[in-house]
């Protein structure tokens, strides 16, 4: 059986991880790589980097960045934020990222999804949707629409029906960003996912609102996501990666072992 | 003589097979963290004088195979690599272009293992299933074998694959995974060696892995 994946999100400004990151006494909680390092050794499944500088000048600081974890970490990880061209998927994925995610960039221009799948393979092209509730209308049936610009901007979008647009397209994961839930710390939308989950082929990844670990269980079962995004209910150290796999595990979700060895085979406690 | 003892002390070079397409690089950066010696190529030469290959990558079986069709490379590995008993590591697409077949684009594949790779069901018993499968699953070693060297049974690797491989010979499977169905996660036969799993994204034990087989004994 597969195992539900848990995804830490770093947010990377000018080369230098920023919001939220504040414990580890030997950690430079500011150094990506650094940062990657220590998820990768405490089992994080995967990893998120997005680029919240997102300017064309400050590009080629982020493929830095991208190099340099790709040396640390063994595990997936995918970079979003301002990637519009098929030139700025290449530029990524040639530095050493698995994947790309795309947000406002496939929602201005649904192509990019569709040729980054046929460049570089499905696997890669990460749909991320930023999601708002919405009364159910003629115009939003799933009672959801899609935002653009951290939220700022409505899109008109349909939620469900962005999702199976983006999935026809060529996206090989989906990752349904609640903007409601966002920095609550009150859960993921578990209806809006479970919606979007049940009606795409394709994996679905839970992100914005977790806060204890009750809300990861809900995401893979109520939510029935494949994986779910943590940004702050790990970053400030409250519930390290090891200690929420133990909970998932003990309430029989599939999860992967959380310790990890490093290369020479020495074992590394995750605590 | 002296010359040749010399050679022999050379730490081995192994290629990684270049057929211009997937990421190639992230293999070469986990040999490099193990401190083995890789050089990534589309050379004959440079694959037939190697101590050890990889087929490394992502991708469709079609294009993969007209890639190494292309560049000659497909004889290499069948005439070069496959009957010369060079030890041979296929990851991902590496193991799926083995067979002699694949249901992805119709492809003729390279016929070095018997058999064919087919697509997983979009669903099983009535349950829908997601395809491709992506994510951490776990591996059970069907058959003993040194590539798996203090590897623990049923670890979790980490997979990306709407295909998977059916040998005709089942004891050429070395590990299986179930994915909806039980399914060959890995070969070997002789000198020759591939996981559908990313040994190079499965974190320690992924890295584990690749070292035995950089180590294991032709």
């Amino acid at each position: 059986m597969l195992a539900k994946r848990i995804i830490p999100c770093l947010d990377v400004r000018a080369g230098k991880v920023t919001k939220g990151v504040q414990f580890l006494g030997n950690v430079d909680v500011g150094d990506p790589a650094a940062m990657a390092r220590y998820y990768y050794e405490q089992g994080a499944d995967e990893l998120v980097f997005y680029d919240i500088t997102a300017s064309n000048e400050r590009r080629g600081i982020m493929l830095d960045v991208v190099r340099a974890v790709a040396r640390e970490i063994f595990i997936p990880f995918s970079v979003g934020g301002g990637l519009r061209t098929l030139d700025d998927l290449r530029a990524v994925l040639l530095a050493g990222a698995e994947k790309v995610s795309i947000d406002s960039g496939a929602v201005r221009n649904p192509r990019i999804l569709a040729e980054g799948a046929r460049a570089f393979g499905s696997q890669c092209i990460v749909l991320s949707m930023q999601v708002r509730r919405v009364a159910p209308s003629a115009g939003f049936p799933s009672g959801c629409e899609v935002v653009i610009d951290g939220g700022r901007t409505p899109t008109g979008r349909d939620a469900l029906a962005w999702a199976q647009e983006g999935e026809g397209l060529g996206a090989g994961e989906l990752c349904i960003n609640s903007i409601d839930r966002d920095g609550t710390k009150q859960g993921y939308d578990l209806k809006v996912t479970r919606m979007i989950s049940e009606r795409v082929g394709i994996p679905v990844i839970a992100s914005g609102g977790a806060g204890e670990p009750a809300h990861l269980y809900d995401a893979f079962t109520a939510g029935a996501a494949d994986a779910a995004i943590v940004a702050s209910i790990v970053h400030y150290g409250e519930h390290p990666i090891p200690g929420l796999k133990h909970y998932l595990r003990g309430r029989g979700v599939e999860v992967r072992d959380a310790i990890e060895r490093d290369a020479a085979g020495i074992e590394r406690s995750a605590h | 003589m002296p010359l040749l003892f010399v050679m022999r002390k050379w730490p081995e070079m192994i290629a990684i097979v270049d057929y211009k397409a997937g990421n190639l690089t992230s293999v070469a950066r986990a040999l490099d963290h193990l401190g083995h010696r890789c050089e990534i190529t589309d050379q004959r030469a440079a694959i037939r004088a190697a101590d050890r290959v990889i087929l490394p990558g992502v991708g469709a079986a079609g294009a993969t195979m007209e890639q190494l069709e292309a560049l000659g490379l497909a004889a290499a590995l069948r005439d070069d690599v496959a009957r010369t008993g060079k030890l041979f590591l296929g990851i991902c697409i590496g193991i799926q272009v083995l067979l002699d077949r694949s249901a992805e684009d119709h492809a003729e594949c390279l016929g070095i293992i018997p058999g064919k790779v087919v697509r997983f069901a979009p669903a099983i018993d009535g349950r829908p299933l997601k395809v491709p499968q992506i994510g951490w699953n776990r591996v059970r070693q069907t058959r003993a074998h040194p590539v798996f060297a203090d590897v623990p049974d049923n670890t979790h690797f980490y997979f990306v694959n709407s295909y998977y491989p059916v040998p005709d010979d089942p004891a050429a499977t070395i590990a299986m995974s179930d994915y909806g169905v039980n399914f060959t996660a890995a070969i070997a036969r002789d000198n020759v060696i591939a996981t559908q799993f990313h040994l190079e994204k499965s974190g320690a034990a992924g890295l584990k892995l690749l070292d035995n087989f950089c180590r294991l004994k032709d």
